[in-house]
């Protein structure tokens, strides 16, 4: 067997290259949780095919959904999700005060998706028309919620991206956590297509 | 301090022009879909079949322009998992749905 | 100030519950005794609790999981004591809202604290070794997972002693399961021991899968994967694809119990039967979790101690495959009476009977690696044959089962209770006890004593059939599932048989804890010296035994199944000597994990008692904690060359001494 000198350069150089698939690896775990929550919402999306008739004398979706406002929150979503595509291509380029001002906008996008659900359950529940009216209504409140819950969740974790990258800025730790909340970004919204086309506009007709 | 390359992240990037033209397909096909339901203009059926297929669409335009997903990343397993996790709700949002149908049909129970 | 909790939720009038906390509490003393006698303290956190080591924590899964099956035991015994008694008028020692308690943890623990954490265990032991990688893909993930599992473990064992546990089965059926009917704590120490320890799980799942496709060693492909490691990888598919059906429907029961909503209530347009859907879709792929690496551990034994390689290493895994697709379509052959129609009870019916048909093919396989085999009647092999006859016959009585106008005359027998304890006894204990005895070398460094395993054995499966073949037949009577008392006295003398079979395994199990007694004891004597006790096959025999916490220091090259068993042939047993070493690269140790892991503790006790406040600051405090984990960037380190060095030549010194 030939012996080879390794020194520090070597291990170091074979470490760089390990950074780089430690962070890929982060990344498609990543993907894989991302998996494991869509048959997380799929369990929900089924129970409230299966409950979204059982009104129980109360209110059906046609009665309290308000789509100009669910037109609204779509877009703020729509466009939070492109302005996050925006922060990731500016972490390609190492522009590290664009990122932030990216995500700061994205944020803002988000958390007016969140302000305007918070308005439209609040009203539902002073009228009445809470979870607990229904099995409807728990199946509507507890999809759309977790969705929201998740958005909230992600809302927090910009906020700690924000913050790293104040204190550490762009490194090898740092870059696939923002890829990851990327997905995650991502994600919400794919469920929030789902969400509107299956539960706010089918509800009405 | 930063990485002075451009990060091997495993996956292709995108440019600001197909960040674009997603967010413009995606609006597309959002606003498409709400306009057919609030204008009252067409049968059910219609806005049913349409509104499902805008929305596969815009789950497509999601996962490939803004999520890039392909069949090449980390070996095809991405995508290989994402097709394995949609069969799996498939089955049990179908499923659910067959089952619970037919129990309802066959119980008579009341609501 | 505490919620719904007060003096008189401890049952002090209890005699059982009292002897119970009285052991548990001197046990619990002698082990603070001796740690502290032999001030093993720091040890303790440092070389353990706070370890990312894959390893250990397979080691600490384990441990816990043996621990739990004597509480789950214990339960078995007081059943089968109740019903050998309760008969004809009898009332037996156990009133029914103790007996349903029992029921419903045995079931519970044996499942989700025994089963699980013993495939998890061997799991995180075995997988990284065979692969040829120094740890999983995200070790700190793997340490949260274990303590999260841990938290589940201690709520349901502090529901011995305060409050009480839920009555409803271990799937906590609705409306029983609601609000309205359980109104006491027992279904909330389900709900929040299953979903947070349930949570762990599904991490694992996620760490393994990407552990298992990406951090294989070089030329390692796919189909060069030791079969053990590809029945992980489809298991731990299951668990991704699976678990979350559970965390969202026992949500969807905490909503309905917590916020008076109407999921699965009876009135107000819930629909209690959407819950049994969905509880076994979850269900099904569950014990297919705990059989496919069962079926991985008697591929790795068979092929071991048969000396050839093993038969049909493609259709092994296609088999495990088609398995691991099929267990989602099969899931209403649990509920076929609830009342759906013919048409999707024949749908079902059918899926489940073609399930059968890979696992077939999987003994078949077997059955032929042992043919023209040097058979080596070891403990583990007496436990694969031991698995092979029973978990057939359970296998055969589940087709019938399957067929829906028989599961109208068998659903809620007896039948149906012989028929998973053959399959989960027979399939996946025989397989954990096979594993623990295989692979207890790697982890220890020292075998486990022959004599008391096969003793542990013969007690085990006699044990079994008398147990269990009593229940088959009284089935064919009427005899249903969870009586508290029933009032034919014929069926009593085949209830005394049953408890007879009870006591026997009672003894496998005094047979093993004895086993660990003599082994420990006689561990010089039984060292392993060349980490390959068995001359085996695979990767995880190429180290030493235990070994090093860095796996390898040269990542092997791997050109073939069986890699090791090919290496051995070229080069002979003489230990490969490289001449350099490099820097390796390590995960440092957590204190975040337990820490987090300690506080769903917390978190869980408050939110089954309505202490919100607690529930508020033990929520806080997890992500804090989290938050010191996200910003700590101190979590690796570099193992320098020449200490790798170190360990490897001692390694080397001890098998030349050997030879």
């Amino acid at each position: 067997m030939t012996t080879q000198t390794v020194n520090q350069h070597d291990a170091h150089a074979h470490d760089e290259h390990e950074h780089h698939d430690a962070g890929a690896m982060k990344v498609f775990g990543f993907w894989v949780y991302l998996m494991s929550d869509l048959v997380i919402f799929g369990s929900l999306f089924a129970t409230y095919a299966v409950l979204m008739n059982g009104t129980a004398g109360g209110p059906s979706g046609a009665d309290i959904f308000e789509l100009p406002l669910i037109l609204v929150s779509t877009f703020l979503l729509l466009f939070s999700s492109f302005t996050y595509g925006m922060a990731v291509l500016a972490m390609h380029a190492d522009r590290v005060a664009q990122v932030k001002g990216w995500l700061g906008i994205t944020f803002l996008l988000g958390a007016g998706f969140i302000g305007l659900e918070i308005y439209e359950f609040h009203h539902l529940i002073a009228e009445g028309f809470g979870p607990d009216r229904s099995a409807f209504l728990s199946s509507f409140f507890t999809l759309v919620g977790t969705h929201g819950l998740h958005v909230t969740f992600g809302l927090i974790w910009m906020l700690v991206m924000i913050v790293q990258l104040y204190t550490k800025g762009l490194n090898d730790k740092t870059r696939p956590r923002i890829m990851c909340l990327s997905l995650f970004w991502h994600f919400l919204d794919i469920v929030w297509i789902c969400v509107f086309t299956f539960v706010y506009l089918m509800g009405v007709l | 301090m930063s990485d002075a390359h451009a990060s091997h992240d495993g996956g292709n990037h995108g440019s600001v022009k197909s960040y674009v033209i997603g967010l413009i397909l995606s609006l597309v096909l959002t606003i498409i879909p709400f306009w057919m339901v609030m204008s009252g203009g067409f049968s059910n059926m219609a806005i049913v079949v349409t509104i499902s297929i805008m929305a596969i669409l815009q789950v497509l335009v999601q996962l490939i322009m803004f999520m890039h997903l392909d069949f090449k990343t980390e070996e095809g397993w991405n995508a290989g998992s994402f097709i394995f996790t949609a069969l799996i709700l498939v089955i049990l949002v179908g499923g659910s749905l067959w089952i619970m149908q037919n129990l309802h049909a066959n119980m008579m129970l009341g609501g | 100030m505490f919620g719904k909790l007060g003096l008189d939720d401890i049952p002090y009038h209890e005699p059982i519950i009292v002897v119970t906390a009285i052991v548990m509490a001197l046990g619990g003393l002698a082990i603070i005794g001796v740690l502290t006698y032999f001030k093993k303290w720091k040890w303790l956190w440092t070389e353990w609790l706070t370890s990312i080591d894959h390893k250990k924590l397979g080691i600490m899964y384990f441990l816990v999981a043996l621990v739990m099956l004597l509480r789950g035991f214990a339960d078995a015994i007081m059943m089968r004591t109740q019903q050998a008694l309760a008969a004809g008028g009898a009332e037996g020692y156990l009133p029914p809202e103790h007996y349903d308690q029992i029921f419903t943890a045995h079931g519970v623990i044996m499942i989700f604290f025994v089963a699980m954490p013993m495939v998890i265990g061997l799991m995180n032991l075995v997988v990284p070794l065979q692969i040829g990688a120094r740890d999983v893909a995200f070790p700190f993930m793997n340490n949260l997972s274990f303590w999260l599992f841990v938290a589940g473990v201690v709520l349901t064992m502090i529901s011995l002693l305060i409050g009480e546990y839920g009555k409803t089965g271990w799937l906590a059926y609705a409306p029983l399961s609601g609000i309205q009917y359980s109104p006491g704590v027992g279904v909330d120490y389900w709900i929040w021991g299953l979903q947070i320890s349930g949570i762990g799980t599904t991490l694992t799942g996620i760490n393994f899968f990407v552990t298992i496709l990406k951090m294989r060693t070089k030329g390692m492909t796919l189909f060069r994967m030791p079969i053990f490691t590809w029945t992980s990888l489809c298991a731990n598919i299951l668990i991704i694809a699976s678990f979350p059906i559970l965390t969202a429907t026992i949500a969807l029961l905490t909503l309905d119990r917590y916020l008076g909503m109407h999921f699965f209530t009876n009135d107000m347009g819930g629909n209690m039967m959407m819950y049994v859907n969905l509880i076994w879709a979850w269900g099904h792929p569950e014990v297919y979790i705990l059989i496919l690496p069962a079926f991985g551990v008697f591929s790795e034994v068979i092929a071991t101690f048969a000396k050839k390689r093993l038969f049909g290493y493609n259709t092994m895994v296609w088999a495990t495959a088609c398995i691991t697709v099929l267990s989602f379509v099969v899931w209403l052959h649990h509920f076929f009476t609830m009342g759906a129609g013919a048409n999707v009870n024949a749908f079902f019916g059918i899926a489940t009977m073609i399930i059968a048909i890979p696992t077939g093919v999987k003994i078949f396989n077997w059955l032929f690696t042992m043919y023209r085999g040097r058979l080596e009647f070891t403990s583990p092999v007496l436990w694969t044959l031991g698995f092979i006859i029973t978990f057939t016959i359970g296998g055969m009585t589940g087709v019938m089962l399957a067929v829906p106008g028989a599961n109208f005359v068998l659903h809620n027998s007896l039948f149906v209770i012989a028929h998973f304890h053959n399959v989960i006894i027979g399939g996946v204990v025989f397989g954990m006890l096979a594993g623990l005895t295989y692979w207890f070398p790697k982890a220890f460094g020292f075998t486990l004593d022959e004599k008391w395993g096969k003793r542990s054995f013969w007690c085990w499966i006699t044990g079994f059939y008398l147990a269990f073949m009593p229940l088959y037949i009284l089935s064919f009577y009427g005899a249903v599932r969870r009586m508290q008392s029933y009032a034919n006295a014929d069926w009593q003398p085949l209830m005394i048989v049953a408890w007879f079979g009870a006591v026997l395994i009672l003894c496998g199990i005094a047979c093993t804890v004895i086993q660990f007694i003599v082994s420990i004891r006689d561990r010089e004597k039984n060292a392993d010296i060349t980490g390959d006790p068995w001359d085996a096959r695979t990767l995880e025999w190429s180290t030493s035994s235990p070994a090093p916490f860095y796996n390898f220091a040269h990542l092997p090259n791997v050109g073939s199944v069986d890699a090791f068993w090919e290496a051995k042939k070229e080069k002979g047993m003489a230990a490969d000597k490289p001449t350099q070493y490099e820097d390796i690269h390590m995960p440092k140790n957590t204190v975040a994990g337990p820490i987090i892991g300690l506080i769903s503790i917390a978190f869980g006790f408050a939110l089954v008692w309505h202490i919100w406040w607690l529930a508020g600051v033990s929520a806080i405090g997890m992500f804090v904690a989290f938050m010191f984990r996200v910003f700590n960037d101190d979590i690796d380190y570099y193992v320098p060359a020449a200490e790798v060095e170190r360990i490897e030549r001692e390694h080397h010194k001890r098998l030349e001494m050997q030879a």
